[in-house]
């Protein structure tokens, strides 16, 4: 499979504080990062759970990228903190389900890097498409013939 | 409270082998506090689960239910109507949650996603300590209380062994603080010390699982009955 | 026999409590050596001869360990027998690890029928070192009520149930351990009381290579009246290397070795090419059994010790030559 044929599906959860205006602002740059990022604010990355990270992939995602503030700079002090420990839990369980660890990452970014959120979407795309999809979309949309 | 932990995803889905449709039963009393069997964590198993059968060809459905209390059988009645349905329970509960479905639901299958650990509680944020072995003969008074039955791998009663190194740490595990030094140092903050060169005699282990299997019976709380002819 | 004035309270003969040659010795005031034997890991029973050959003449008892640090061996009383056959009188270890009472109750009875007529109580390592980690262990009793049943088996004459032996209660003399080095180091004299109360006749401590710390023990010891009731032999043992002297320091629990033991260690092969590992070796010992001898001088010394207790584990050629350094040879003997 090319890498431009295929369009992995990518969730990033963005703190509101850092990641999500650095996206916005890599947008209001015209800097690319990949079009097919579903972007969910949350007020904190320290709001994720392992429920949320694991259904996204159940769901469909190929990748799921967890962007929050730099390390030290969380608004609720380790939100983030949090968030880097549960995406290290999801990527052991992803392990022990099948799929590479490497499909669920966590970055750290201030709201003025707009250039380095773009930088860091495209190279976690690439990685994706790199792995190519979980076979679980394909199969969610396809149960009924699979099961025939 | 009762403290487990999730079996590994590859043993519960060995235990699930041939399942084609689950139901994953989680429990909101202890199991759920320690983060092991509660409602996210049924939810967690069970989409792990789907998505692992989905992958290597081996679908299996899963869904999900959390009762307040696995372990009475008032709790577990939601079950009743629903496990036709299921090849099997995957019970997220302690082991008496696992024993009172089986109990109570004589033609399910109940697999245990849990294994339980001990009974114990949190000293810190995600650190949980044994502390408590039900004994059934607490001797918490004498040991300032600090349980040396639980807390040290030798059950020392007149404590401690030779093996505690600097600091006062267990042999067994440096990471874990000697229970007698524990004891002898709050014992000293007590002045009762003197207390500890009584030499505590031989314990009796028939209060224990050693003297069998062990039932309370509280009259005051049964049930009364009618006497016939009354 | 005669009754040495130094040692206050000493047991008279008529009242001995086993007749064991070191309760005997320990009586007549002499300053007593043990030795140690561990049994194989197997079943020949010409290895613990041979061992006790080494031994023969130089101690007065030697222990019998059990399943020592938690590796199966062949049984200590059994090799107990074997030693007393060759000569030497066993002190029959009994750790409360591997047994329950009825099991510890029912080998006391069986090695007092063999005539053995002493024995150590411990806790035991714990099975986690050992080559069944997987084991349960027991720990019924611990140590200090181990101590306090046999005691009340010699001399009341009872099980630990309270049910009267036939034919009476075995004639003990009843051992102990301690460790002055492990921490908290304050609660150690009293420890040792606490062994001194439920009942030991005798302690053989851990090895001690920190000499300032078993004095201050000792001095504790000796205030809270500890040697008018039990005998204190320490313990001693002859370092192979530096890199034992090293490992002891550094790696095994509850043990202290000053660095300036390390320190002599490696002195004492500083002029001999590394890659001459035999003559390194040769150093080493020669050193190690210097030093031991030079321990057990000053040791004898300070009050309240009655004894040592030579561990010399796999090298059990080196307790002659470190009794011999000592001045400790030859044995006396007692009617």
């Amino acid at each position: 499979m090319s890498e431009t044929s295929y369009e992995p599906n990518i969730v990033a959860f963005c703190c509101m504080h850092c990641a999500y205006a650095a996206a916005d602002l890599a947008g209001s740059s015209r800097l690319q990062y990949p079009p097919f990022m579903k972007i969910i604010a949350l007020p904190c990355t320290g709001r994720t759970d392992l429920g949320h990270l694991l259904r996204a992939f159940e769901d469909g995602a190929d990748g799921v990228l967890v962007a929050g503030c730099l390390e030290g700079r969380c608004h609720y002090q380790v939100g983030n903190l949090y968030a880097k420990q549960r995406v290290n839990r999801i990527a052991d369980l992803l392990k022990q389900i099948g799929l590479a660890p490497e499909r669920v990452r966590m970055i750290n970014i201030s709201a003025g890097m707009g250039a380095k959120f773009a930088e860091l979407a495209n190279e976690f795309a690439r990685d994706i498409q790199a792995l190519g999809p979980t076979g679980l979309r394909k199969a969610a949309a396809g149960d009924a013939a699979n099961a025939a | 409270m009762i403290v487990a932990e999730q079996k590994s995803l590859d043993e519960i889905r060995s235990l699930l082998r041939g399942k084609r449709k689950v139901l994953a039963v989680g429990c909101g009393t202890c199991v759920a506090v320690c983060f092991a069997g509660g409602k996210r964590e049924v939810g967690v198993l069970a989409s792990a689960l789907r998505m692992a059968g989905q992958l290597d060809g081996s679908p299996v459905e899963v869904d999900e239910l959390t009762v307040q209390r696995q372990c009475e059988a008032e709790y577990i009645e939601a079950l009743k109507d629903k496990l036709a349905d299921y090849d099997a329970v995957l019970s997220l509960g302690c082991g008496v949650g696992v024993q009172t479905i089986a109990e109570h639901y004589d033609g399910a299958t109940v697999l245990p996603a849990l294994n339980t650990k001990f009974m114990g509680g949190p000293t810190e944020q995600g650190v949980w300590l044994e502390r408590c072995q039900g004994c059934g003969a607490c001797l918490l008074d004498y040991t300032g209380g600090i349980c040396p039955i639980s807390r040290c791998p030798k059950q020392l009663q007149n404590g401690p062994c030779g093996g505690t190194d600097a600091g006062g740490r267990c042999e067994v595990d440096a990471t874990m603080p000697c229970a007698w030094h524990l004891i002898w140092e709050k014992m000293d903050k007590l002045h009762r010390q003197d207390e500890l060169l009584e030499v505590r005699p031989p314990k009796d282990w028939s209060t224990s699982r050693d003297g069998g299997v062990r039932r309370i019976v509280r009259d005051d709380l049964r049930k009364p009955k009618l006497e016939s002819g009354a | 026999m005669s009754e040495p004035a130094a040692v206050a309270n000493t047991t008279t003969n008529a009242s001995l409590k086993a007749g064991s040659n070191l309760e005997r010795l320990l009586a007549a005031g002499e300053f007593v050596v043990t030795g140690e034997i561990g049994p194989p890991k197997g079943c020949d029973a010409e290895v613990v001869r041979h061992k006790a050959e080494l031994l023969k003449g130089y101690v007065d008892a030697a222990n019998i360990t059990d399943n020592q640090t938690a590796i199966v061996r062949m049984s200590s009383i059994a090799t107990g027998l074997i030693v007393q056959q060759a000569g030497i009188e066993p002190i029959i270890q009994m750790t409360c690890r591997d047994r329950n009472r009825l099991a510890m109750q029912s080998d006391i009875l069986g090695a007092a029928a063999l005539g053995m007529k002493n024995v150590l109580c411990l806790s035991g390592d714990h099975q986690s070192f050992g080559n069944h980690p997987g084991a349960k262990n027991v720990h019924d009793l611990d140590s200090m009520q181990l101590i306090r049943m046999f005691q009340e088996m010699r001399d009341k004459g009872v099980f630990q149930c309270g049910e009267e032996i036939s034919g009476g209660g075995p004639r003990l003399f009843i051992g102990a351990a301690a460790n002055p080095f492990g921490d908290p180091i304050p609660i150690r004299p009293l420890r040792l009381k606490k062994k001194a109360i439920a009942g030991a006749d005798f302690i053989q401590t851990q090895l001690i290579y920190d000499m300032d710390t078993f004095r201050a023990f000792m001095k504790r010891a000796v205030e809270l009246g500890v040697p008018e009731t039990t005998r204190i032999l320490a313990g001693v043992g002859p370092l192979k290397s530096a890199g034992a002297a090293r490992y002891m320091r550094d790696k095994v629990p509850g043990m202290k070795v000053p660095d300036a033991i390390v320190a002599r260690m490696d002195n004492a092969v500083k002029d001999i090419p590394a890659d001459d590992k035999k003559a390194r070796a040769a150093a080493w010992r020669a050193e190690g059994i210097k030093l031991c001898i030079e321990q057990i001088r000053e040791l004898r010394e300070i009050p309240g010790v009655a004894g040592v207790h030579i561990m010399a584990i796999e090298w059990e050629e080196a307790v002659k030559p470190i009794a011999e350094g000592a001045g400790l040879l030859p044995r006396p003997k007692v009617s």
